[in-house]
């Protein structure tokens, strides 16, 4: 299934704003996590567990466990700041 | 303020005395306007010193608008208010600028004020928004703050925004 990922604030500096891949069906934001680290060492550390990093699934905060459905966008990014 | 969208993010600065002529227009059952003006500081928290020249905004189009829209409705359905608006600003900004307005009209002044705490309260920490301020010794991204998640929690709501994971 294919899954769009965004990047926000220091995760877009790191590795840039996104892309699209192919996942197996019933894989978990989680998961999604995991195959995105093997990219790179700047993607492990990026993205790596030691930091607090939000995700959102099709524009709604969700968490790792959160199944994906096709065609869905995930998006990861840091803490919020606004305000 | 018929058809007038209640979340805004933009680029310009808001005039507060139009948006609350615009928020109250012809709704003659309002007896209260709170409004929260939020501003850039020229320092932060760990220096107290007046350090930062420059602040950086960032969202995510469209899950930020829609992500406050809820925290709209969830005001609407906790208080007594008959009108809200929210208008962020995005992009390069400078000390002193404003950043970010909360207004909310209601019968009496009680509801109005608690709404518009709540609101700010909630965005503060559930609105996809990046700050990343320019200080002599470059540019850093802001730190979310405990703080900030406890007073979100004041009102019943979880919040872990701030916390490692």
């Amino acid at each position: 299934m294919k899954v769009t990922v965004r990047f926000f604030a220091s995760l877009r500096e790191a590795l840039g704003s996104g892309e699209t891949l192919d996942l197996a069906a019933g894989a978990t934001v989680g998961d999604l996590r995991d195959v995105l680290m093997q990219r790179s060492a700047g993607h492990a550390d990026a993205l790596g567990r030691a930091r607090a990093l939000r995700c959102a699934l099709n524009q709604i905060l969700c968490n790792e466990s959160t199944p994906l459905p096709d065609a869905c966008e995930v998006a990861f990014f840091p803490p919020v700041t606004g305000g | 303020m018929a058809g007038e969208p209640r979340v805004v993010i933009q680029q310009a600065d808001f005039d507060l005395s139009e948006v609350v002529a615009r928020l109250r227009a012809h709704d003659a059952g309002v007896g209260a306007v709170v409004s929260f003006v939020g501003t850039v500081r020229d320092r932060n928290d760990n220096s107290g010193r007046n350090v930062i020249s420059a602040m950086e905004l960032e969202h995510y189009p469209g899950m930020t608008e829609r992500a406050i829209e809820a925290m709209i409705d969830v005001a609407f359905s906790r208080f007594e208010i008959r009108a809200a608006r929210v208008i962020h600003r995005v992009g390069r900004l400078q000390p002193l600028d404003q950043i970010v307005l909360v207004a909310v009209t209601s019968g009496h002044r009680g509801q109005a004020f608690q709404a518009c705490e709540f609101l700010i309260d909630y965005l503060k920490t559930q609105a996809p928004f990046w700050k990343k301020e320019t200080t002599p010794q470059g540019a850093r991204w802001v730190d979310a703050r405990v703080s900030d998640d406890a007073a979100l929690q004041r009102w019943g709501i979880p919040a872990s925004n701030a916390a490692p994971r």
